[in-house]
Parts: C-alpha cells; sequence; structure tokens
C-alpha cells in the first residue's frame, strides 16, 4: 500500500512540477499560457522513474498507481469529449474532416521519400 | 425519481464514470459487431462523446455539452482539465531511455518531421478556413497532431471550446484514417519491414491510429509503430503549446 501512494505522490508531484515550470515559463516570455507544462512534467516523471529504477525502488505497486491513470487517459478523454461546446462546433465540422485527412494522405503520398532521407546513412 | 436524482447530483464524478463506462461499452459493441473491428473502439468513443455533447447542447442551450445537463454534470469533472493533464502525464510510464534508444536516431526524425509537418499541415487549413488568431490556429494545429495534444495545447493557451471541440474532432478523424489507409497503402508505399514501420509510427504519430492500421496490415509490425508512436503525444504536448506557439505568434502578429 505504501509503496503504491509514492508512484502516485510521484505522479503528482511531477504533475504540479511541470505545471509550475510552464507557468513561469509563460510568465518568462509574457505569454499568457501555461509553455508546455505537461510535456515538462512527463520528462520530470521519466527521470525520476528511472533514477529510482537503478536505486532498485521501484516495485509493482509503485507502477500500479501511476498506470492506473494512464490506462484511464482514453476515458477521461472521451469524458472531455463530452463536455465541449460541440454544438458551435459543427458549422466547422467539414475543417476537422479536411485536417483530419489531408496530412494523412499527403504523408502517405511521400513516405517511400521521407522513409529513405530519414534513414541514418551507414 | 426525486431521490434518484438527489443521488446522482450528490455523486457527480461517480455518476460521470459510470456514464463514460457505458459510452466505452456501447462503443465497443458496435465497433466489434457492425465495423468488424476495422476502427479502435476508442476512437469511436470519443467521436460518440462529441455526439453526446452536441445533443447535450442542444437540449441545455450551454456551452459545455453533456456536463450543462445537471445529472451528467460529472462528465464535465471527470474530462476536466486536472483529470486530463494527470492521466497524460501518467502515460508517460511506459517510456524510458532505454525504449527511446531503441527508436534511435530514426525514430527521433521521424517524430521531429511528423509533429512538424502535421501541426503546420493544420495551422495552414484552419487559416485557410478563416482562423486568424494565434490561439486558434495553434489549438487545430495541435489537433491535427492528435487528438490529445490537440485539448492540451489548447488548455494551456485558454482557447475556447468551440475550437477546442473541432481540434479533438481533428484528431480523431486523422486516428481514423490513419487507420482505415494504412492496409490501403502499405504494400505501395514499402510498408513492410521493421525500420519503415518505426518511421511510420513516428510520422503519423497517431497512436491508436498506427496500432490499429499496422494490425490490420501486418501484426509483426505493430511494436516497432508503436515504439515511436509512444513519444509523439509527449512530444507535441511539450512544442505545441511552447516553441510552435511562439514562433506562431511571430507570424501573426
Amino acid at each position: 500500500m505504501n509503496a503504491l501512494m509514492y508512484g502516485l505522490g510521484l505522479l503528482a508531484f511531477s504533475f504540479l512540477s511541470g505545471q509550475f515550470l510552464g507557468e513561469e515559463l509563460g510568465v518568462w516570455l509574457g505569454v499568457k499560457a501555461n509553455v508546455g507544462g505537461v510535456g515538462f512534467a512527463m520528462i520530470i516523471l521519466i527521470l525520476a522513474k528511472d533514477f529510482l529504477e537503478k536505486k532498485n525502488l521501484v516495485n509493482e505497486d509503485f507502477k500500479k498507481g501511476i498506470d492506473y491513470w494512464n490506462m484511464m487517459y482514453v476515458p477521461v478523454v472521451i469524458a472531455m469529449s463530452a463536455s465541449q461546446n460541440v454544438k458551435v462546433a459543427v458549422s466547422s465540422g467539414f475543417l476537422a474532416i479536411i485536417a483530419g485527412v489531408v496530412p494523412v494522405v499527403l504523408v502517405f503520398m511521400f513516405f517511400p521519400y521521407l522513409v529513405q532521407k530519414l534513414k541514418p546513412k551507414n | 425519481m426525486q431521490i434518484l436524482e438527489k443521488i446522482l447530483d450528490k455523486n457527480g464524478l461517480v455518476a460521470g464514470i459510470l456514464v463514460i463506462a457505458l459510452i466505452i461499452l456501447f462503443s465497443e459493441i458496435f465497433t466489434k459487431k457492425v465495423l468488424k473491428s476495422k476502427i479502435p473502439s476508442s476512437a469511436l468513443a470519443i467521436l460518440m462523446g462529441l455526439v453526446l455533447a452536441y445533443i447535450g447542447g442542444l437540449f441545455s442551450g450551454g456551452e459545455k455539452g453533456l456536463a450543462d445537463i445537471e445529472i451528467f454534470k460529472g462528465v464535465g469533472v471527470l474530462g476536466g482539465s486536472m483529470f486530463r493533464d494527470f492521466s497524460i502525464v501518467a502515460s508517460a510510464l511506459g517510456a524510458s531511455f532505454l525504449v527511446m534508444k531503441r527508436a534511435g536516431f530514426l525514430g527521433l526524425m521521424s517524430l521531429l518531421v511528423g509533429i512538424t509537418f502535421f501541426f503546420i499541415a493544420g495551422v495552414a487549413i484552419a487559416y485557410l478556413w478563416g482562423y486568424r488568431d494565434a490561439v486558434s490556429l495553434c489549438t487545430i494545429g495541435a489537433g491535427a497532431c492528435t487528438y490529445i495534444v490537440g485539448p492540451v495545447t489548447g488548455a494551456a493557451l485558454n482557447a475556447s471550446s468551440e475550437v477546442m471541440a473541432l481540434s479533438i474532432a481533428t484528431g480523431v478523424v486523422k486516428a481514423i484514417a490513419v487507420t482505415i489507409l494504412t492496409p490501403v497503402f502499405a504494400k505501395k508505399i514499402g510498408l513492410n519491414n521493421p525500420e519503415a514501420a518505426m518511421a511510420y509510427g513516428g510520422l503519423m504519430g497517431t497512436n491508436s491510429g498506427v496500432a490499429a492500421g499496422l494490425a490490420a496490415t501486418d501484426p509483426a509490425l505493430v511494436p516497432y509503430g508503436t515504439v515511436t508512436a509512444t513519444f509523439y503525444t509527449g512530444l507535441g504536448c511539450l512544442v505545441c503549446p511552447s516553441l510552435f506557439y511562439l514562433v506562431l505568434n511571430l507570424f501573426i502578429k
């Protein structure tokens, strides 16, 4: 039980530190936004977990709490979708279809070329 | 009936969990029976969420979709920015520097090219559509990356709920498009070896789409595609509301 809470505690710590960094960076850059807070939090979590793993402090229970929230992410996104102002957005629904499909088709078209370019030269 | 309403009102978040569970159950049955598992059930469930938000908006006249209906207000709590960001941060659990090393240079390059390309394409299309403010453009461009990067970016930049909905919808359409088109194009574009699958995962990104699309093409390629795609959302959440927004600001102002 303790390890479970330590895992969750680490997740909470990473989350809050990331938010803090994001807000600070926003103020520093002079933009009214949380600049990359979620991304920073992820990096902090990965670094902290790797560090603790090397010290053999991570066990199954430690991961369980974090993994629960990891698995919750699609359900949370569904709940988020269900609470947006879709009624107003519907008039621009066609935009979502174009912006969702066109870039995908373009990547398919240029894929063979891109793979050649991206391959490291041996 | 009054007692039921009182219970639902007092326990909003718990009621919200039940509603989402029912949505997932319905979409899983629907994808299996009607769509023959051709579309990932998560994408369909998100789409259903958007449809319910539309219906909720019609009924209540409010701006928070289903959450404006009193007995469903818990859905808004569960889908609020706190739980969303918390669970997205938790998804970094699966990542480690060991996995990153395996993805290697090819993986990193394809991720950077993929995110940048989808963002620019999304911004350009939103601009042509008539959006002119950096916040909305950035949110829709981020939505063209994935349906997670979009709302995370939108929330960080204080975008309107309408633009957030568009951005989520764009990401969902992308996931579905990737799923359907991958097996169609795979042969023509040489998507038949681990290296190509890794580049593909990084370029396309959207995790559920890549996994489902590759599974329909050749199940052996799935782990190679997802090893890079896993990082796409995290990297997108990092660069879209920061670097990309600042660069976009320079062009728009």
